[in-house]
């Protein structure tokens, strides 16, 4: 599947059959910190994710404060 | 094929989002009224609007001011937008954009300030003429700006998008440093003084996951991409901090940040210097001040008088190493 990340915005291909934590988990990613949305929509960490979705990692952190 | 996930606690629909500080999953729907729900009590409990308020929402194109510009409309209020333009090269172009389009579709009113054209200087350049840290140059333009905007405008209050994330990291560095004058200002209403429009930050029951989860839900939207000089800073090294620690023990954040309002704060109550009588007026602008000079004026005076500064000559390392 393809995975869209984030900053910089970069697409990377990952074998699907996980859920959205173990992608998380698999890519070091916080599940704090990001969001996931599987072919255009938002889903949870125990959503499972196949060959063939289009997932986006979205990052949540933003920071601008000395 | 794709499986269907968990359920929402409420209605037992497919839920979009897990939140474990809540020990619950939330469809779209729920997600926002429990959004809805925190927002409306952080303005009840600390007394921050009214709805007949005149209101100032300071937007960046980011997903918490548009969420929170978003909510208040939708709750009812009147609220503008006031966005600045930073000159920080191709970001600030698009986070105009964005908040523009949010304007423009909702028929909202946006005031726009732009710090090259109608100051003469830009972040870049206001930070090698200073010698300030970027973000420093930057929220000291904007806080004076929205201020100034509020006061001649005749609003009521200016509305920030501070969330949960970012006054929880803001109160770790200070009391890392213990530093009690600016942890007795930390405070989620600041009344309006001499020369002061009130502000107060809606979102502070809120967290940064869950705003953009409301910007999601909601079709909002906004600037993904951080601010390229922002990379790497102290408060977003914070930030990872409380993450790591709310990970193992959700609900750390709210109850460090909550707990310091309702416990901390009464005690550090008259530690400020605008509690302790020690600001003056600026000479030159007028505007409420600890020294001769105000820091907005002295920082104007040494930045539109310096040779324009492009971003590219301030980026911190991590980010001109991603740009490669």
């Amino acid at each position: 599947m393809k995975v869209l990340l984030r900053n910089p915005r970069r697409e990377v291909e990952v074998a699907g059959g996980r859920s959205v934590d173990r992608l998380l988990d698999d890519l070091g990613l916080g599940r704090e910190a990001h969001l996931v949305i599987r072919n255009g929509t938002l889903v949870p960490g125990d959503a499972r994710l196949e060959d063939g979705d289009t997932i986006e990692v979205r990052p949540v952190i933003s920071g601008g404060s000395a | 094929m794709t499986a269907v996930g968990s359920k929402c606690r409420v209605c037992k629909a497919p839920a979009v989002i897990d939140l474990p500080r809540h020990n619950a999953k939330f469809c779209a729907e729920h997600l926002q009224q429990l959004c809805r729900r925190q927002m409306a009590k952080a303005i009840d409990d600390f007394d921050m609007l009214s709805i007949d308020d005149r209101i100032l929402v300071a937007v960046s194109g980011g997903k918490d001011s548009l969420a929170v510009w978003d909510m208040l409309i939708e709750a009812g209020y009147q609220a503008d937008g006031l966005y600045v333009g930073l000159g920080i090269g191709d970001y600030s172009d698009d986070s105009g954009g964005y908040v523009r389009r949010f304007a423009d579709e909702r028929g909202l009113q946006l005031r726009t300030i732009d710090l090259r054209d109608d100051y003469g200087y830009d972040i870049p350049t206001a930070s090698k003429a200073t010698g300030r840290v970027p973000c420093s140059a930057c929220g000291l333009s904007k806080r004076r700006l929205f201020d100034q905007a509020a006061l001649d405008g005749g609003y009521d209050v200016v509305v920030t998008g501070h969330n949960l994330d970012d006054e929880a990291a803001v109160l770790f560095g200070n009391t890392l440093r213990w530093d009690i004058e600016y942890l007795a200002r930390q405070l989620p209403v600041l009344p309006a003084a001499d020369g002061f429009p009130k502000k107060v930050k809606p979102l502070v029951r809120l967290t940064e996951r869950e705003m953009a989860a409301w910007c999601l839900v909601r079709g909002i939207d906004y600037v993904v991409e951080e601010c390229p000089i922002a990379a790497g800073n102290r408060h977003l090294s914070y930030k990872e901090s409380l993450n790591a620690v709310e990970a193992n023990s959700p609900g750390s954040k709210a109850s460090f940040y909550l707990g310091f309002l309702e416990r901390m704060a009464p005690l550090l109550a008259g530690n400020s210097a605008a509690a302790a009588g020690a600001l003056h007026r600026c000479a030159q602008c007028g505007s409420p001040t600890t020294g001769e000079v105000c820091a907005f004026c002295r920082l104007v005076e040494k930045s539109s008088a310096h040779e324009p500064v492009p971003v590219e000559m301030i980026l911190p390392r991590r980010a001109k190493a991603g740009r490669r």
